[in-house]
């Protein structure tokens, strides 16, 4: 992936979090992806979502595979670490990171062809672990490296710029999410920032597998007449049906819950988000009712967006095992090994 | 002529039917004896009904291969009566189940057939269609007691200790004990003239297999995280660290776990976490076989050049493909010194026995958090799931871990800029830095074209730089890898030069081969990249033979790679059928080499 330092500007005037960081402090390298891709939208959500959930940026670690979407890391939260690993495999990566400290924020990012194709197998089973990550899709139905083949994704009918549409069944990876038993389901656009960044900030905030599936075009392969993963599509199709305002500690007092409007859900860190439904027939806390209403809806044409699943009672990965509280990676080695005496007892039962 | 101490007990049963505990059993009353003993299991890639073997080496002379002879075959498996007394070598024993009589089938006249109505003595005695069959395995170890001469008392304080909690089961098990021996005592004369006697060649030793040593290593190492995916036969050793972790790894007031066991997806996935759990720091490792090595390479050259710790162990099976699952080989020698796409090489270790598998797990984990790079432990199915007498394993309570080159907070603290790739100290191994410790020791891990300031490139110097520095860091590696074992007999310029499992067999032929006047030199390489000793031990030598379990002499294609060794020294003494490589097997390969010339 292309490298281009960011030149260091002073902006004395930024408004800083309770770290004292600024928003430019939250930033990476520069982008090298085509101008106008959905990818930069959602870095810049995440800036913004980082930046006002005040994380410490060495606390985050950046996870990805490969792909467009795999190389947006470089481009956010520079004093983290990242790890841009094998086509597919960020989620075994992760998993393994997260087992070993359990301390950091691990958030993922993964494209359609990253995560629905070469690793659908480690994105279902992080998902069955309930691996405490963030976990985002860059959704745009090709493979852009490579020069626009259809990915798994792509819907049925949908064209590419050259050659025949697509027939095979689309991966939706929300239903997939969904059927696997997530415990927080999303899903947004990269153009609407507003919906999108509170839906991150739940996402980061949440206790075990959290998908934030985003639909984000690809200017250059897949944003033409015909597309369904186009800006001009997705905005046309595009429903909200449950947005989310993330409540900051401070403020939780002051927020009031209107009956039947709004529903708090409150998060094993201690911070509250708050779900607005728009469609009052949607039940983000029942998976066969989503799992339905999603369906019918893809069927009629729509891009249902917004917190579409969310269950905080479920216990994630380490919870699940029984590990303890301090981070394995930390454990100092001499408390771990049984000594000289354990190993002549235990070899009693070798004669 | 009466022979003690050296006889070899073959018993043929059906999978499924409880038979492990049994020939365990009688194993180990030989061992209690002082007399020391090779238990090889030959089983079949099956759950339930198909043949299988056990083979107890007793061994006076304390040898570690198996012998490939049979003196004694227990034969308890109808479906392979025929074969299995063709194995008995002239002048032997065949046991029987004599409830059937087989008169028309047992008709070898250089071999003693003895019958014993084992089933319908078990039928008489116990109830219930499992007992029966399990009692039958019993009764035969009864037998045996009575043919060889071993001490049932030993036998009875042997079952005591196993069933300490189920007393019923003693008595139950001496019953079919007793059945067995008194039916032997009564029909034949006991002892055979080959026999086993008391002796004093077991103290300070211990039987266990390479997994369940290589498990034990890595607790001993201080690793909280293992990944795999099941596959034998390297299973054995993710199930004794768990059970090892049980015990000692489970705080007792809180009964929490500092350790984590995943069992993966795949093999893809085991290895993924494995590079997660080492860049976060921790101590991580996934045990495998061949095809495990082939789905894991993709990410094995990630962690090369990306520069993550990570331990291997490949506990090796027959290939090609699915190959024989169950049978032995030394054939992922070049699929693991070579794995990935690009140029990689990679840091194999060679434990020649259960032993070695404990202390050089201890060893990878320190050479891989030093090189910062994948550690492979190449044991296989022979020594990973076969019973071996070795020394008692020790620990020194001084070990200091060897963590490696990395930088904590405030050595990040007080430097203007951390590089990731830079070599500081000459020696091609850069610092790292662990994630959630100092924002100054962020980087970007990846398997992209970097410089060594850790920034992504195309461009060719910055490229070259770096892959050049991991050929420095190889080098470096060479002068931390174990050494191999040499031994001169006397002045003499042919050897030979093997590797793991080959050693016992090697040592044998060493020894016969002395009592054909021919002194041959012997090393035992310990690690890949090869160290200047053995490269040294080549060139003094006019002619190695190099003996490997695998048919295209991969072992040898390394040594002329790594130190170009001279090719027209190296003769290859290949064993590749699947069972382990016996002290015969080298002795006629050599003889027939110096029978056409070759240097002795």
């Amino acid at each position: 992936m292309s490298y281009i330092a960011k030149p260091i500007i002073s902006h004395p005037g930024l408004p800083k979090n309770a770290l004292g960081l600024t928003l430019r402090d939250y930033e990476g390298s520069v982008s090298t992806l085509c101008a106008g891709c959905g990818h930069d939208s959602v870095t810049a959500a995440i800036i913004q979502a980082v930046f006002e959930l005040d994380i410490e940026p060495h606390m985050l670690a950046k996870m990805s595979g490969i792909g467009c979407s795999s190389k947006t890391p470089a481009y956010f939260v520079q004093q983290a670490h990242g790890f841009n690993s094998v086509h597919g495999r960020m989620p075994s990566v992760t998993t393994g990171a997260n087992a070993a400290n359990r301390d950091l924020m691990y958030i993922g990012v993964s494209g359609d062809g990253d995560s629905l194709s070469i690793g659908v197998g480690q994105f279902v089973h992080a998902i069955r672990r309930n691996l405490n990550m963030c976990y985002i899709i860059e959704n745009n139905g090709v493979y852009g490296l490579t020069k626009g083949q259809f990915s798994a994704s792509a819907d049925i009918g949908s064209l590419p710029k050259k050659g025949m549409p697509n027939q095979q069944e689309p991966i939706d990876p929300v239903s997939t999410a969904l059927s696997l038993g997530a415990t927080y389901i999303a899903r947004s656009f990269s153009g609407d920032k507003e919906q999108l960044v509170p839906l991150l900030k739940g996402a980061l905030l949440h206790s075990g597998f959290s998908l934030v599936d985003i639909i984000s075009p690809c200017v250059t392969f897949n944003d033409h007449e015909g597309s369904t993963k186009s800006y001009a599509h997705t905005r046309q199709h595009y429903h909200h049906v449950v947005n989310v305002d993330y409540i900051h500690p401070s403020e939780e007092i002051k927020a009031s819950y209107e009956e039947g409007e709004a529903m708090p859900i409150h998060l094993h860190g201690g911070d509250t988000i708050l779900l607005r439904k728009v469609d009052d027939s949607y039940d983000p806390t029942s998976r066969a009712s989503a799992f339905k209403y999603l369906r019918e809806r893809f069927n009629a044409g729509e891009i249902t967006t917004g917190l579409l699943y969310a269950n905080e009672s479920r216990d994630e990965m380490h919870e699940l095992m029984g590990n303890v509280d301090t981070p394995l990676s930390k454990l100092p080695l001499d408390e771990l090994i049984p000594g000289k005496d354990e190993l002549a007892k235990l070899q009693g039962g070798y004669r | 002529m009466a022979t003690v101490n050296d006889v070899v007990i073959k018993i043929a049963t059906v999978n499924g039917t409880g038979s492990a505990s049994a020939n365990g059993l009688l194993r180990k009353s030989i061992f209690r004896m002082g007399v020391p003993v090779v238990g090889k299991n030959y089983f079949p890639s099956n759950i339930q009904g198909l043949p299988t073997w056990y083979e107890i080496r007793v061994t006076g002379d304390g040898y570690h291969a198996r012998s490939n002879r049979v003196d004694i075959m227990i034969a308890m498996n109808a479906q392979t009566y025929a074969r299995d007394m063709a194995e008995v070598a002239p002048g032997g024993w065949l046991v029987y189940d004599s409830t059937w009589p087989r008169k028309s089938l047992l008709n070898r006249d250089d071999i003693t057939i003895i019958g014993i109505p084992f089933s319908r003595m078990c039928n008489q005695h116990f109830d219930g269609a499992r007992a029966r069959i399990l009692m039958k395995n019993i009764a035969y170890v009864g037998a045996i007691a009575a043919l060889l001469d071993i001490d049932v008392e030993i036998i009875t304080a042997l079952l005591e200790e196993t069933f300490a909690e189920k007393k019923k089961l003693v008595a139950s098990n001496m019953e079919a004990i007793q059945l067995g021996y008194d039916y032997a005592m009564e029909h034949f004369a006991c002892p055979l003239p080959m026999r086993v006697e008391k002796m004093n060649a077991t103290a300070g030793q211990i039987i266990i297999d390479g997994n369940t040593a290589a498990g034990l290593g890595c607790v001993y190492a201080g690793a909280t995280i293992g990944a795999w995916y099941p596959i034998t036969p390297s299973t054995s050793l993710m199930d004794a660290f768990r059970d090892f972790c049980s015990h000692y790894r489970v705080d007792a007031e809180t009964g929490k776990r500092t350790y984590c066991i995943i069992q993966a997806e795949d093999e893809l996935a085991a290895i993924g976490m494995v590079l997660g759990a080492s860049w976060m720091g921790a101590r991580s490792f996934t045990p495998t076989s061949g095809p495990g090595i082939s789905l894991m390479s993709e990410f094995i050259g990630f962690a090369y050049y990306a520069e993550i710790p990570a331990v291997i162990f490949d506990v090796q099976r027959v290939g090609p493909s699915t190959g024989m699952p169950t049978r032995t080989q030394q054939c992922d020698i070049i699929s693991c010194a070579y794995a990935s796409h690009g140029d990689t090489k990679h840091v194999l270790l060679f434990p020649a026995d259960p032993a070695e598998c404990f202390y050089m797990a201890v060893t990878a984990f320190d050479l891989a958090e030093r090189l910062q790079t994948p550690i492979m432990v190449l044991s296989d199915l022979d020594i990973g799931m076969n019973d071996w007498m070795v020394p008692e394993l020790e620990w020194d309570e001084d070990y200091v871990p060897d963590r490696g080159k990395v930088l904590g907070a405030e050595e990040l603290e007080e430097m203007e800029r951390f590089y990731r790739y830079l070599d500081v100290d000459g020696d091609g191994i850069p610092y790292r830095t662990l994630p959630g410790v100092h924002p100054k020791g962020a980087y970007f891990t990846r398997g992209s074209g970097h410089t060594k300031l850790g920034a992504y490139t195309e461009n060719s110097a910055d490229y070259q730089d770096v892959l050049d520095r991991l050929l420095h860091k190889w080098e470096t590696a060479r002068s931390l890898v174990p050494e191999a074992e040499i031994s001169f007999s006397k002045f003499n310029k042919a050897a030979i030069l093997t590797f793991g499992s080959g050693d016992g067999a090697c040592k044998e032929a060493l020894d016969r081969l002395e009592a054909h006047n021919i002194g041959l030199n012997y090393c035992c390489v310990k690690a890949f990249p090869f160290t200047d000793a053995v490269r040294d031990f080549i060139d003094t030598h006019d002619v190695v033979y190099v003996v490997e379990q695998n048919r295209d002499a991969q072992f040898r294609t390394l040594l002329i790679n790594d130190i170009d060794a001279d090719q027209n020294k190296l003769v290859s003494l290949l064993h590749y059928d699947g069972m382990p490589i016996n002290a015969g097997f080298v002795v006629a390969r050599v003889l027939e080499e110096i029978a056409k010339g070759r240097a002795a």
